[in-house]
């Protein structure tokens, strides 16, 4: 197992360095000039386009750009934004709780949910309730976000008034930034009252976030749990006598979870990435909105500093999904 | 309470006067306990708190026209000024030194990071202005990468120096008569900062924390700042002009229109910029929002390129523009919230040629004065921005409706776009191939600011779009810059707007209607034509 976890490890390090090395051209390939992007219809002379090209090192050479933006990095240093002067680690520190919580609490409801509408159609297969719960999940699938956030704003918060149209808590509690999380530093500052505040908050764009990785679990537990079902050793215990939950929950549900692990894997990276949409409708201050603003300011740094800690993120993920794997089955640690 | 059924006897009387007393008292005690908060739900986060080196309308209208006040100011919904941090202010003879007389008695903000020891005075009147002049100051690149883009853009070129006369008199010596200066000092980066703030910050070592957490002098003092959610300020209790009626503003960021929207019919905004156009029929028959509307300071419009031909000659210019059916354009891309653009200054503007009449739309006279021209089989580009802008919210459908309207005339359009830099960049050059779209939103209330920034000989490739360089017009609007006085300014901006319309370097296309819906109980609220959003003199009834 040791073993196991050193080589993924190890893996980091090549992955981090392509990182760093598409981040920083991608930005740069794309045409646009992000002198003039900032001065917009202004305009801005070429006396002092250049003052300010030489001020934040554009006019620089590339390789000595980049050779720059690695030392900075191994003195943890991931530069400034352009646009805000702002450190860049302090800009991302500030917005990733709001992105991380969000993401959290969206992918455990779409686990809990997405596992158990899967099993439940596997077993109920060809019924009426595999047929209901498939074609919700397509419908969730192919739905737009954006119009479904809205639909939901439209009937829960401004017609029945149950929800909160936007935002992360009430506007009337106001208690000390701590860990970044409203839930816990609701919590923390003893403020029941916020805590509520903030989970109402939550269940729009949670459940607006949910959607896609529901319906995309649901559909993978279904035919990972089919696939395992129609297995000789599950038939080899049904004819044993044990009992359909004892079947179900210890015998194909283990194997049948490999590749549903590896759905939420992947859904969590790209809920990491950040949700623009929800998180525009729902007025969300997370890292997706900041990402999209940044590239189209072609903020070099914030873009390249972002990406990479998005990066950092989504490989911390994938090395506990490894983990699991090798935890639900034993054969991946032993390879 | 009916008179007759007031009790007469005397018991009665004390045990009413007890009764009523407490009412009064407890009515008098919830009112003191609930503090009036006005929700202003913002469009987008402020890129800092110091307003100098941001350019942005939503940091404007976070940070400066909140925490802080400028020498002179807007008058609430006007493009007029008057004093503010200065009570009055002269300009000598030859107009090359404006002399401010500071307001005794104006107290910086005392906050939770900074307790001030002294009055507003000339010293940081001083501080304020050199920070962004002097390439020398210690405050000059304060944080990494930090510029004075308005500074320099405005005023920059003309100053010579600021001179501290006194404890309350501060005088600005310019290169030459340039009455557009003055103009400026109403503008966000001319807000009056705290130098005993910043000394404090340089002694720390935390000169960044001077764009984190402001203090100035202005209506309302800034509490705390949630990374793209929420911003709180509390009215300043010792505003030099009274404290606010409200006493907690908060600005909810709420980037989505749609969004907005439902929060303000929810009641969880009091106040929303910048409501999608589809929306504000709906709003406005909602009998719980009250739905202003005013011209924008603005102009959209279509700059040919006067240094190529067919475009050199201003009787196919002209032509052109008769082609051009700007109603359907307003119906179709401004969603009726617009009106036709008749001159390059807004109508609002003080210095509007009101007696100029637009082109009119006559496809037929269009067609025979471009045969008369001698232009026949005429191919042109268009470009339509790929950005959405108030002044022109949907470019490419504006370059679809023209390339109809020019096709109706015998000429063959090919709509062009590309990415937003490259547009800025390319637009600009001399010898660009086709009619561009652009347009501009007023820094200032001076005519300047779109007549000599978008037409005048010095802009010519640059923000001079039309390349267009007509020396009786240049003459004119040179003149009018180096004069103080409005009466005298007036009659050279007519002249000039009448030359604009014979030399006919655009089409004029359109100004947009700016509309801010609020809730119904929200008083006092003005629309400041320069587009900011400024709180002070705002209410709430139950």
């Amino acid at each position: 197992m040791l073993r196991f976890i050193l080589n993924r490890l190890l893996l980091i390090v090549p992955t981090f360095i392509g990182i760093t090395l598409v981040a920083f051209l991608f930005i740069r390939l794309l045409p646009g000039d992000p002198v003039i992007l900032m001065a917009g219809e202004r305009g801005v002379s070429p006396e002092r386009h250049a003052e300010l090209m030489a001020q934040f090192g554009f006019d620089q050479p590339l390789l000595k750009q980049y050779a720059d933006y690695v030392v900075g990095l191994l003195h943890g240093d991931f530069g400034y934004s352009f646009s805000t002067k702002k450190p860049v680690l302090s800009e991302f520190m500030a917005r990733f709780p709001a992105t991380l919580e969000l993401a959290l609490c969206a992918i455990v409801l779409a686990t809990v949910l997405g596992v158990a509408a899967g099993i439940l159609s596997a077993i109920r297969r060809g019924s009426w309730i595999d047929q209901a719960t498939m074609g919700v999940a397509l419908v969730g699938y192919s739905m737009p976000i954006f119009w479904w956030a809205l639909l939901l704003i439209i009937f829960f918060s401004t017609t029945l008034g149950w929800t909160p149209v936007s935002g992360r808590i009430s506007l009337t509690q106001f208690f000390p930034s701590v860990t970044g999380f409203m839930l816990i530093d609701s919590l923390l500052a003893g403020k029941p009252a916020a805590f509520w505040s903030a989970v109402h908050h939550l269940i729009l764009p949670t459940i607006v976030l949910a959607t896609i990785p529901l319906a995309v679990i649901a559909r993978q537990t279904r035919s990972a749990m089919l696939e395992v079902l129609g297995e000789v050793y599950i038939m080899t215990a049904k004819s044993k006598g044990l009992a359909q939950r004892r079947v179900i929950w210890l015998h194909a549900l283990r194997n049948a979870l490999i590749p549903v692990v590896t759905t939420i894997g992947l859904q969590v990276s790209v809920l990491m990435g950040g949700a623009i949409l929800t998180e525009t409708i729902f007025s969300w201050p997370g890292i997706g909105k900041w990402m999209i603003d940044s590239i189209s300011r072609r903020d070099y740094q914030v873009v390249q500093g972002g990406l990479l800690l998005i990066a950092a993120v989504v490989m911390v993920v994938n090395l506990t999904v490894d983990l699991l794997y090798g935890l639900i089955n034993p054969r991946v640690r032993h390879r | 309470m009916n008179a007759s059924s007031i009790p007469r006897g005397r018991k009665e009387m004390r045990l009413i006067n007890t009764l009523l007393a407490a009412t009064a008292s407890g009515l008098l005690l919830a009112g003191a306990a609930q503090a009036k908060t006005l929700v202003y739900c913002s469009e987008g986060s402020p890129e800092g708190f110091d307003p100098a080196p941001w350019t942005s309308g939503t940091t404007f209208d976070a940070a400066s026209r909140t925490v802080y006040d400028r020498l002179i100011e807007f008058q609430k919904g006007s493009t007029e000024t008057e004093p503010g941090l200065a009570e009055s202010w002269e300009v000598s003879e030859d107009g090359t030194e404006i002399t401010f007389h500071l307001r005794p008695g104006v107290k910086f903000q005392t906050t939770a990071y900074f307790t001030p020891t002294r009055d507003m005075n000339a010293d940081d009147v001083v501080f304020t202005f050199m920070r962004q002049f002097d390439k020398e100051s210690p405050w000059y690149e304060y944080a990494p990468g930090i510029a004075w883009e308005y500074f320099n853009s405005t005023m920059a070129s003309s100053l010579k120096e600021i001179v501290k006369v006194d404890d309350m008199t501060v005088k600005f010596v310019l290169n030459r008569p340039d009455a557009t200066v003055l103009a400026t000092f109403p503008m966000d980066f001319a807000s009056i900062v705290s130098k005993e703030y910043a000394d404090q910050l340089e002694a720390a070592g935390t000169r960044e924390q001077f764009n984190v957490l402001p203090v100035g002098t202005g209506p309302f003092t800034f509490v705390d700042y949630q990374q793209d959610a929420v911003i709180r300020y509390q009215a300043n209790p010792e505003w030099w002009n009274g404290k606010q009626a409200i006493d907690d503003l908060i600005f909810a960021i709420t980037v989505d229109a749609g969004v907005r929207q439902q929060k303000l019919v929810a009641g969880e905004c009091d106040i929303i910029p910048y409501p999608n156009p589809a929306d504000i029929d709906g709003l406005k028959g909602n009998a719980d929002l009250n739905v202003m509307q005013q011209e924008g300071f603005n102009i959209g419009y279509l700059a040919y390129n006067t240094l190529m031909p067919p475009f050199d000659k201003p009787e196919v210019r002209k032509a052109l523009n008769k082609a051009i059916n700007k109603h359907a354009i307003i119906e179709a891309v401004f969603q009726g919230v617009g009106t036709a653009a008749v001159a390059p200054l807004p109508p609002t503007s003080w210095a509007f040629n009101d007696s100029l009449t637009d082109d009119p739309y006559d496809p037929e006279a269009a067609k025979a004065e471009l045969e008369a021209a001698g232009v026949t089989d005429l191919s042109m580009k268009i470009w339509a921005m790929p950005v959405q802008r108030p002044y022109n919210p949907n470019a490419r459908r504006m370059a679809e409706l023209l390339q109809a309207d020019f096709a109706a005339v015998g000429v063959k359009v090919e709509i062009i776009s590309m990415e937003w830099g490259e547009y800025l960049a390319q637009s600009s050059a001399k010898d660009r191939d086709g009619a561009v779209l652009l347009g501009w939103t007023g820094d200032n209330a001076d005519p300047d600011n779109f007549l000599g920034v978008l037409l005048g000989c010095d802009a010519v490739g640059a923000n001079n779009r039309a390349q267009w360089c007509h020396q009786p017009y240049e003459d004119l609007i040179q003149k009018a810059k180096t004069i103080f006085a409005q009466e005298e300014r007036k009659p050279l901006y007519d002249e000039a707007q009448v030359i604009f319309k014979e030399q006919a370097p655009w089409a004029t296309i359109a100004h947009s209607i700016a509309t801010v819906p609020m809730r119904a109980n929200v008083t006092g609220f003005a629309q400041d034509p320069v587009g900011i959003h400024r709180f002070v003199g705002v209410d709430k009834t139950e």
